[in-house]
């Protein structure tokens, strides 16, 4: 039987892992300094508690959560807070940040929220030891995971899928968790099940991770609450609503949550994440980052502080090689291109991916040929480069008809097109400008 | 031949009494002041108004639902039109230019990667807030150009949008476009201007643009108006107490303010025309008149800042430009 996928559009781009999959998780050095910015999921910032001269321990909240959709920030190791100010942020113009500089002794906070029997909690508190501990969907969306487990009252939600996909060329960081850790993901998935009273959950792997199809899914046999399931390597195979789609035959509807089809998606690094924060208190102040790209001498996968530079992580990494052409945080296809190497890698930093010159396209845009090629490749059914006129014409109007909306920005369009025309961009931007003609009652 | 010639007659004969029965008993009144107004209004849809266009806003004038100077490009003379053809008082208005507040070329403020997507502000914004190395300044790829209905601003060989005061309307359209906010509208006779919106800290704003406003306080020090204050670090004027006098410019030590006022004069008084009311004396900001009540007034030419409130505040006119005053960039007052 053929592995299972969605049916519509996705690409093959070479995914380039062998760079980095063999190589075993190192902890990397801690640097000089951390910049550890307040905003680093979706939602509002998180309100700074330190200032500057602080002694702050690992662990110690440093930002709280402004509201239900925030999570709070914490310290990544022990040391004093040299300031808190805009700083270089992985999504673009500088954003308030708290800097520390460790004092090399990585002392933890002492009154870090004691275990509790993690099988045994109520959901309200596991979700409430989840948002204290800062965690939020660590696939790169960095949406805090507490809401995305507090479904409302009448939605019935009967399926968890762990996402282990990692579709992304280039990134191996959820493979390599995967087969250094696969009880912390099972753990993981035991308290989610839990929260919403259920008995068996989906691990979802890419065919090209046979290795972690293997362990894991002997793993949950054994455990007998999870099942593996291998498939077909295309990308946008981690998409959410494209997992969703494979594993359970169900279509999300337009314009809505996974929850309306009575799923939940996480990571399993998010997985991993939530066993640490419900089993011993431990707040997301590490991940794992993959370090690679043929722009570096040395590709790794390494577990990374929260707020480690980026430039810390090439300099691991072996350095450049050759001339650098373009930095990435995240993967070719949906990360984003930065300029600056003091960015600091962050909670959904899941890879620091550096391409030389000679490997980064920079063919002028042509005329659109009606070739198609995006329209096929569009995992969602859409018509990208109809989408991109409309929005050349301002026509958002008509661009909400044509469900702008619904494009999940994987990229797959701007890959194949033969023109070089950067649609996934024209298509964000129309999806800004119909949410603002939304919001004036249009 | 002749039966179809008939029939066809009858048929159109018909057809023809229908139509006009149709026309006198379903027709639509239209006010005549709604076609009226629609003349006089400038016609270009700009959407300024807030209506969907000339002939909307003229049938809201009607309907009294807007005011006679709705009209932003129409200025003062659209809305005298639109008061008479209503009946109503104009009430005043003030024509207002867009102001780009950033004056960041390359050259002073550059990029800090090379930016290879679609050519618009709007679009560059979602790459990582745009390819300018300050977040806050001009990136010049043109969405107020592409917006303005009068052709009145331009992305120039500097990468900055400059505005043709003598075609701009105050129509807002190149603010509302502009994904930086960096454009405002502001009255047309105010000429001095902080062209920069970076609100932070001068060390952060000297690592991205020689140009922006450090928000060193000098200007705010030396305005005789107090129309200067400071919003965070960023120095801002406003408009209603700015007299353009343009001392700000001179002492800005990075340049950011611009002063568009070619050549300004010194006061003179008329003393055969002072009638001794001492009211210039007091409006003076530098107390460069002297004077005794009743007695003609005189102007200390070396104090004078050329700012023109005394030729404002003078019941009877009787004072009047006198020598040019020259100015150089940094020569302070």
């Amino acid at each position: 039987m053929a592995a299972r996928t969605f049916p519509l559009g996705g690409v093959h781009p070479p995914d380039q892992k062998h760079l980095s999959a063999a190589k075993p998780v190192e902890p990397a050095p801690l640097p000089d300094l951390l910049v550890v910015p307040l905003s680093q999921h979706i939602g509002a910032p998180a309100r700074p508690v330190v200032k500057k001269g602080d002694r702050v321990l690992a662990g110690q909240a440093i930002g709280e959560a402004v509201g239900f959709v925030s999570v709070p920030v914490h310290a990544p190791t022990s040391g004093k807070v040299l300031r808190v100010e805009p700083a270089p942020h992985p999504l673009g113009p500088p954003q308030p940040a708290v800097v520390i500089e460790p004092d090399g002794e990585d002392r933890w906070a002492d009154d870090l929220e004691p275990p509790t029997d993690p099988h045994g909690a109520d959901p309200d508190e596991i979700r409430q030891r989840i948002q204290a501990a800062g965690i939020v969907g660590m696939g790169g969306a960095t949406f805090p995971t507490h809401v995305k487990l507090s479904p409302p009252p009448e939605v019935k939600i009967d399926t968890v899928i762990l996402n282990g996909v990692e579709c992304e060329p280039y990134l191996t960081a959820d493979h390599r968790l995967m087969l250094e850790e696969p009880d912390r993901i099972l753990a993981g998935l035991r308290v989610i099940l839990s929260v919403f009273g259920l008995d068996k959950g989906y691990i979802g792997i890419e065919e090209n991770k046979p290795d972690a199809i293997e362990l894991l899914g002997r793993k949950a046999r054994e455990q007998g609450f999870a099942e593996v399931v291998p498939l077909a390597v295309k990308y946008p195979q981690g998409a959410e609503k494209q997992l969703i789609k494979a594993i359970t035959g169900r279509e999300v509807p337009s314009g809505q949550l996974p929850m309306a089809v009575g799923a939940v998606v996480q990571n399993v690094g998010t997985a991993a994440a939530i066993w640490d924060a419900v089993s011993a208190g431990r707040p997301l102040v590490e991940r794992i980052t993959t370090v690679t790209g043929e722009g570096v001498a040395e590709p790794r996968n390494l577990r990374v502080r929260i707020g480690t530079p980026v430039r810390h992580l090439i300099e691991l990494a072996g350095g450049l090689r050759g001339e650098p052409g373009k930095l990435i945080l995240g993967g070719p296809m949906m990360g984003i291109a930065h300029h600056d190497p003091d960015v600091p890698a962050v909670k959904g930093t899941s890879g620091v991916l550096l391409l030389p010159r000679d490997r980064v396209r920079t063919a002028p845009e042509g005329p659109c040929i009606r070739c198609g090629r995006c329209v096929d490749a569009c995992p969602m059914g859409l018509a990208p480069t109809i989408l991109r006129t409309l929005i050349a014409h301002e026509m958002v109007a008509e661009a909400d008809e044509w469900n702008a909306l619904d494009c999940i920005e994987c990229g797959s369009c701007s890959f194949v097109c033969p023109a070089a025309i950067p649609l996934v961009q024209a298509i964000r931007y129309a999806k800004g400008r119909v949410m603002a003609r939304r919001r004036k009652g249009g | 031949m002749i039966p179809a010639v008939g029939v066809l007659g009858l048929l159109g004969l018909l057809a023809a009494l229908g139509l006009a029965v149709a026309s006198l008993r379903f027709r639509v009144e239209v006010d005549p002041r709604v076609e009226q107004i629609e003349g006089v209004l400038p016609g270009v849809n700009c959407g300024a108004c807030g209506y969907a266009g000339c002939s909307a806003l003229a049938q809201a004038l009607v309907e009294g639902e807007a005011a006679p100077t709705a009209c932003i490009p129409g200025g003062g003379d659209v809305a005298q039109a639109v008061a008479g053809i209503l009946g109503v008082d104009a009430g005043e208005t003030v024509q207002r230019v867009a102001v780009v507040h950033c004056k960041g070329s390359p050259d002073v403020a550059p990029d800090r990667g090379r930016y290879a997507g679609i050519p618009d502000c709007r679009a560059a914004t979602l790459v990582g807030g745009g390819p300018k190395r300050c977040a806050y300044g001009c990136m010049g790829l043109g969405s107020c150009e592409r917006a303005c209905p009068f052709d009145a601003i331009h992305v120039g060989p500097d990468r900055l949008a400059h505005v043709d005061r003598e075609k701009c309307t105050g129509c807002g359209a190149c603010v509302e476009a502009c994904p930086k906010r960096i454009i405002d509208l502001v009255p047309a006779d105010r000429l001095v201007y902080i062209r920069c919106t970076n609100p932070h800290r001068g060390k952060a704003v000297k690592a991205v643009c020689s140009v922006g406003c450090i928000g060193c306080r000098r200007c705010e020090k030396t305005c005789p108006f107090g129309a200067i204050s400071l919003d965070r670090d960023l120095a801002r004027i406003d408009p209603e107490k700015c007299t353009s006098c343009g001392l700000c410019a001179t002492v800005c030590p990075t340049s950011t303010i611009d002063d568009l006022v070619e050549v300004r004069h010194r006061a003179r008084i008329d003393e055969d025309a002072c009638i001794g009311c001492t009211k210039c004396a007091k409006v003076c900001p530098v107390d460069a008149i002297a004077g005794e009540r009743k007695q003609p007034h005189r102007v200390d030419p070396e104090k004078c800042i050329a700012c023109s409130q005394c030729t404002e505040a003078c019941p009877v006119n009787a004072i009047h430009e006198g020598e040019p005053l020259v100015r150089g960039q940094g020569e302070a007052a």
